[in-house]
């Protein structure tokens, strides 16, 4: 008797699932897509990469948590999209002490939260407090280190925060003192987590220091941005809409944003095809060869500000000897290497900063040079490979880093006819060997966090946190520490550091390979999204031209 | 009857045990932190995360506030995602996938049950090849070339369905359901046509047929009830299959499920999440085993007497 269900069941079932497949069907015979309904409505449909990890300024640390924090949030400075340089933001305009050690912001009245509440000048003080609390755990804490004392009280050797350069002159005037003159500072004024934080409503949730209070909820978070948060649905999207608030909302075009996780980035490209997106996140390397090939292509490249290069570790022979290093850099043919395993989608590097860093040059210290590569490896003890006593290379698993290792694995059997081993190691496992030195040669990334040159080249100072070398040279201390922050100019400040470049690149602690590039489908009414070296989105420069679909 | 269900429960309470036990204590074994990063962490910052999530403690006493934890139904927070809970996600991810799972057992039942019973009506004929020779690339294509392909027929170049998302978009699930559902359907099919053609070589099957019914009626109202037993037995395990391994499938169509949460938690060393996902499941697969044990013990009369008989 029980098997009556299922006996019933089963034609129920398959004439059910054909009819609701074929409803469907023609339900969305003549469905808009998101792209066509969004040019009508204002609103943006964004590719973000993966699930954002939260919304709290002062925690999170990636590109997709940061392209909806900058939309729901603003600093004291926003940036031009197009030039980098800073715009007004909270602060309507700042003045820099003659000796460039204060800095004096002056908020607009207008700036609000978006629950009403003025922004003020309070507003930054308790939220760098909060920003720099060791307690806080805030990954990018140091964004406030060229504050007076921030670093001491991030540390935990100053408790009183009243000592950190950082003070409330009235409501509408912030005064910040600095260790040093410091000419990116404005730059960092743009990072998240120098944002000021609605304090009221963190405090209803929990402590200051709290992570993991639900404040960035949607219906919880407040926020001083252009936008503001209507819905968070996990995996699936985030939904933002114009603030009534904002202090510059006369500007902002779009009446809303939807930006979706998507992880997967050939399905990414899918949602694009179909007309689910207005602009892709990336794009898969092995359709950019079909996108290239397209009339009116919506392929984007552009210039991005990231290096991607091989770690030597100095203090590990055989790489402890600088020829060897030499040998290896100059034997790579970064030209072919891109324009075959890559298609061409990047840009060869022979330095560790990006060319056009806010109109910096790297220099050129070295080229492809088989010869003189073979000339260095005799000299140091290894004529046409011999006696060579093996070398590891060392990547986090992906399929792109592999075939980039094995290119150049061959290039140097080829060249130097030494052999290289490779070692691929699940994320985790690399970001620890990295931490600890223990490799002899690894892949590595480095994406900057505001558009200076120092950014790259701080990497390298004697104690950096990032170094991962062993590479010290104390007159390339100097020169960035000391003597670049005072330069009279910003071409001075170049050249040196220019010279500091060359003698890191003469060191060779790394192999330099490509600048990385930006790569977005971006769809033809979207207006106002210039590509810049940030890959930075200013939304209230965004349009969505609603005839796009008329003149098709 | 009760007997046997409070066996299996009970049976089950340790085994639950082990896997949380060793679940806690190969994930703090693996290489790596949940707060290692990219760049550099300083050592201040990352001795306040431990402290928030508990994990400057020794490993036992964190182990026993877990245990103390969970007995309260608490999986503790996420560490990839402040701000959210372990039960948070997991109340998020699990309908989901539950949902899709669901129907992906529905399309695997329709499409493998009928190609199964109709080979086993002609074996060794065309009508039981064709069926079964299309199982077999259902088995051998996996879903991570089959998702992409119907997407491509029927989302790109037909622009029948959407390509990706859950419940957003008019028949968006349709797709999912089938690319997952088709292996199941595959194993489904092998297994109805040898219950079938087991079944049907039986006695009271030859008495059916002497007392002169038509054969549809054979099938539908004798063979298929015995016939679908090893099926049944099947289906715990193949919905508890599909709710766990429903991850890349998960992936193809940017479904909001638990299964891309589970599988990030591991790459992010997420500690809680891996746990409460791990237990949850791990309580999920327990008892849909012991659903379908029971299923098949009423569906077979002589496991039913073998049990007292309740049912």
């Amino acid at each position: 008797m029980r098997l009556c269900a299922l006996r019933l069941s089963l034609p129920v079932l398959v004439v059910s699932i054909v009819v609701s497949g074929a409803l469907s069907l023609t339900a969305c015979g003549d469905r808009e897509s998101n792209v066509v309904q969004g040019n009508r409505a204002g609103i943006l449909h964004a590719g973000n990469g993966t699930e954002p990890q939260g919304l709290d300024p002062h925690v999170v640390t990636g590109v997709t948590e940061s392209n909806i924090v900058t939309a729901l949030f603003e600093g004291l400075v926003t940036k031009n999209p197009y030039t980098l340089e800073p715009e007004p933001g909270v602060a309507q305009r700042w003045d820099v002490s003659d000796d460039g050690l204060t800095i004096t912001f002056h908020l607009n009245p207008a700036a609000k939260w978006s629950n009403g509440d003025p922004t003020t000048a309070q507003d930054f003080v308790w939220s760098w407090q909060r920003a720099l609390n060791p307690a806080m755990g805030n990954q990018y804490a140091y964004m406030l280190y060229p504050v007076q004392n921030a670093e001491a009280y991030a540390t935990g050797k100053l408790d009183d925060f009243s000592n950190v350069g950082v003070k409330a002159l009235d409501d509408h005037t912030l005064q910040v003192r600095l260790n040093a003159p410091t000419p990116y500072f404005l730059q960092l004024m743009d990072h998240y987590s120098t944002y000021a934080v609605h304090r009221p409503t963190i405090e209803k949730f929990g402590k200051a220091t709290d992570r993991f209070t639900p404040w960035t909820h949607a219906g919880n978070l407040v926020g001083n941005g252009p936008f503001t948060l209507k819905e968070w649905r996990l995996n699936r999207r985030i939904i933002v809409e114009k603030s009534d608030t904002y202090w510059d909302k006369d500007r902002v075009q779009l009446s809303g944003i939807e930006f979706y996780p998507a992880e997967n980035i050939s399905s990414e490209e899918r949602m694009f095809r179909v007309g689910q997106l207005h602009y892709s996140y990336t794009v898969p390397l092995d359709k950019i060869p079909v996108y290239r090939a397209m009339e009116d292509s919506p392929y984007v490249n552009a210039p991005y500000l990231g290096t991607y290069f091989y770690l030597l570790n100095t203090t590990k022979p055989p790489l402890d000897d600088v020829r060897v290093r030499q040998a290896l850099s100059l034997a790579v043919d970064r030209e072919r290497l891109n324009n075959t395993v890559l298609h061409g989608t990047n840009v060869p590097a022979y330095g560790i900063t990006p060319p056009g860093t806010l109109g910096y040059q790297p220099p050129r210290v070295f080229d492809y040079d088989v010869e003189k590569a073979r000339k260095l490896l005799a000299e140091a003890g290894y004529p046409d490979g011999a006696g060579w006593p093996g070398l590891e290379l060392t990547y986090n698993t992906s399929e792109s880093h592999l075939k980039i290792a094995v290119a150049l694995q061959q290039m140097w059997k080829d060249a130097l006819n030494i052999d290289v081993t490779l070692a691929n190691q699940e994320w985790k496992v690399y970001l620890d060997s990295i931490d600890q030195m223990s490799f002899q040669m690894a892949r590595r990334g480095w994406i900057g966090d505001y558009v200076d040159p120092n950014n790259f080249l701080d990497l390298f100072l004697c104690d950096g946190g990032n170094n991962n070398t062993g590479f010290c040279d104390p007159e390339y201390d100097d020169m960035i520490l000391q003597q670049a922050p005072r330069a009279a100019s910003r071409e001075e400040r170049y050249r040196i550091f220019n010279a500091a470049e060359t003698r890191l690149m003469e060191q060779m602690p790394i192999i330099p390979i490509y600048t990385y590039t930006s790569n977005h489908l971006v769809h033809p009414s979207v207006k106002g999204k210039p590509s810049n070296l940030m890959d930075y989105v200013n939304y209230k420069y965004i349009s969505l031209d609603p005839d796009w679909q008329a003149a098709q | 009857m009760w007997r046997f269900i409070g066996f299996r429960v009970l049976q089950s309470i340790p085994v639950i045990l082990v896997v949380i036990t060793v679940t806690f204590f190969l994930v703090r074994l693996a290489p790596g932190g949940p707060f290692s990063a990219e760049k550099a962490v300083i050592p201040e910052v990352k001795a306040a995360l431990e402290a928030q999530y508990g994990l400057n403690l020794p490993m036992f006493q964190q182990y026993l506030a877990y245990l103390g934890d969970l007995a309260h139904g608490d999986l503790g927070p996420s560490f990839k995602y402040p701000g959210r809970s372990v039960n948070e996600l997991i109340a998020a991810g699990f309908p989901v996938t539950a949902e899709l799972g669901l129907y992906a057992l529905l399309v695997a039942i329709g499409i493998g049950g009928i190609a199964g019973v109709v080979a086993s009506l002609r074996p060794n004929t065309a009508q039981d090849y064709i069926p079964m020779s299309v199982a077999m690339i259902g088995i051998c294509v996996p879903s991570l070339l089959m998702g992409p392909i119907l997407i491509l027929v029927f989302g790109i170049y037909l622009e029948w369905l959407p390509v990706s998302g859950w419940g957003d978009i008019p028949g968006d699930k349709i797709l999912p359901a089938i690319t997952l559902g088709s292996t199941y359907a595959a194993y489904i099919a092998r297994l109805s046509r040898a219950g079938m053609l087991e079944v049907m070589s039986q006695d009271y099957i030859r008495t059916a047929r002497a007392k002169g019914l038509p054969e549809w009626q054979v099938v539908v109202r004798h063979a298929l009830r015995g016939g679908m037993i090893p099926v049944v037995a099947f289906l715990g395990p193949a919905f508890a299959g599909l709710l766990s391994g429903s991850f890349v499938v998960e992936t193809i169509f940017q479904i909001p499920g638990l299964g891309r949460f589970y599988v990030q938690a591991a790459f992010n060393r997420d500690y809680t999440m891996i746990l409460g996902a791990t237990v949850f499941l791990a309580v999920l697969i327990v008892v849909f085993n012991l659903l379908s044990d029971i299923l098949a013990a009423w569906m077979n009369p002589r496991l039913r007497s073998q049990y007292g008989g309740g049912a």
